[in-house]
């Protein structure tokens, strides 16, 4: 804090309102395609190990790796292929949604009860519509709650892309509020990123519940 | 940048070796710093969780940390840290402590979260047994208890670790120095061996802190338990960290 200035300066944040909404923004936009990308090979692959369970151990081993690598050396270790861009940025925001989603569809998926698949079966299901109107939708809650996690967390990691220059509100975190001691924009990021993070959470449990209503009449029941 | 050439020269250069910003220097920055938080992130952290585990009181507690704990990023602490630090200590409130105080609030939850689904997953016949065995509720908790759930407490450490070794890296951003001190500076001046060089020994060493400490979780089963255990986090630490 510079001597003599109030700890917030509200002024700064009315005058800054169209950058601080470009970063938020480009916040949303990077968590958005990360989830997307990711939740579209997550499912592609989860349908894999489906077919093919012996694939289950090596998937989720190698995207464990993944996971364990932090995400300032997975950012840089990028940047000599596809530079300081949202490209970078996106690759390993992707890969960090993999275990997390791929655990989650596969568990939710097998959690299926038995006789629910035998019923189906009996009704004479093919197994495509076994999946798409029986397995998937009994595994939704499982499904979402993997969402839910991997979209906070990307939230979180999309601060640190700032420092390979992808922007997002690590840039008020970084460039405009730490390396200038500058703590009105520094608290702006970070207080927008926890109420995204917050935001988003509620907003996939909201939809989960929506999209299983038999879940809670049972639950009532 | 030509290659793997480059960064092989990046290692090998006399000044990475000695000086103010060589590699024994920044790996003695990061583990140091690393392993300071993480000890005081379990001292925090471990009676909580036992209290909370072994009482069943204040369970909407856990919930609360493991909430705040995924809401709020690494970069996020050390925002809310670092101009409390600088404002306090001045320039002493660079470097270190902020780094120390973001990095202890990240390790908190995932260890509280853990310790206490741990003991809670203990077959309540156990406690029964052991308390019909005379065992006062200290004895309970450090001869059944606590051993049965081990695996499951060493899982949240192991992941604490992990992450605070990752996001010590960060501690470059406020003169902390730290061996994403090499990332933060390649990129600030377009050195790319130098951000390759510093991202591969973060990496290593996040996965060695990975590995050791799952080794160290798998040694951590009680012998009486070995075939029944599983060393995956129980469904229930799953579940309340999903906040479900």
């Amino acid at each position: 804090m510079n001597e003599g200035q109030p700890f917030i300066r509200w002024d700064w944040i009315i005058d800054n309102l169209d950058q601080i909404g470009r970063r938020l923004g480009e916040h949303v936009y990077m968590t958005l395609l990360a989830i997307s990308i990711g939740f579209a090979i997550s499912f592609a692959l989860a349908m894999l190990i489906r077919s093919r369970p012996g694939l289950y151990g090596p998937i989720i081993g190698f995207s464990g790796i993944l996971y364990a690598i932090p995400s300032v050396a997975l950012f840089a270790l990028l940047v000599p292929f596809t530079g300081l861009s949202v490209l970078s940025a996106e690759i390993a925001l992707v890969s960090y949604t993999l275990v997390i989603l791929i655990r989650n569809i596969v568990t939710g998926l097998e959690g299926v009860p038995p006789d629910v698949i035998e019923a189906a079966v009996g009704m004479g299901y093919t197994p495509s519509q076994r999946l798409w109107r029986v397995e998937l939708p009994i595994a939704l809650p499982v499904i979402v709650a993997g969402l839910r996690i991997a979209t906070v967390t990307t939230i979180g990691l999309v601060t640190i892309t700032t420092l390979i220059g992808a922007g997002g509100l690590g840039y008020l975190i970084v460039n405009t509020g730490i390396r200038r001691f500058f703590d009105t924009s520094t608290y702006t990021g970070v207080v927008l990123s926890v109420a995204l993070a917050i935001a988003a959470d509620l907003l996939l449990l909201a939809l989960q519940r929506r999209l299983t209503p038999w879940a809670r009449a049972r639950a009532e029941a | 940048m030509d290659g793997i050439g480059e960064v092989i020269a990046w290692f090998t250069a006399p000044e990475q070796w000695s000086g103010n910003n060589a590699i024994p220097l920044r790996l003695w920055e990061h583990v140091s710093l690393s392993a300071a938080s993480l000890a005081a992130g379990v001292a925090v952290a471990l009676p909580l969780g036992l209290y909370i585990g072994h009482t069943g009181k204040g369970a909407r507690t856990v919930i609360a940390v493991a909430n705040i704990g995924r809401a709020v990023p690494s970069l996020g602490w050390l925002g809310i840290v670092y101009p409390i630090s600088v404002a306090l200590l001045a320039r002493g409130g660079l470097g270190f402590w902020p780094t120390f105080v973001a990095l202890v609030a990240l390790s908190v939850p995932p260890i509280v979260t853990n310790t206490y689904a741990g003991l809670r997953e203990v077959d309540p016949d156990l406690r029964e047994a052991g308390r019909g065995m005379g065992m006062r509720e200290s004895e309970l908790l450090r001869r059944v208890e606590i051993p049965i759930a081990l695996p499951v407490i060493l899982a949240g450490v192991r992941a604490s670790a992990v992450t605070v070794v990752a996001t010590a890296t960060l501690s470059s951003l406020v003169g902390g120095g730290t061996l994403g001190a090499y990332v933060v500076q390649g990129l600030f001046i377009n050195d790319l061996p130098r951000v390759v060089g510093g991202a591969i020994m973060v990496a290593a060493l996040a996965l060695l802190t990975e590995w050791g400490f799952g080794a160290l979780q798998r040694a951590s089963v009680s012998k009486g338990l070995r075939e029944r255990a599983s060393a995956q986090p129980p469904a229930e630490a799953l579940r309340s960290a999903a906040g479900a």
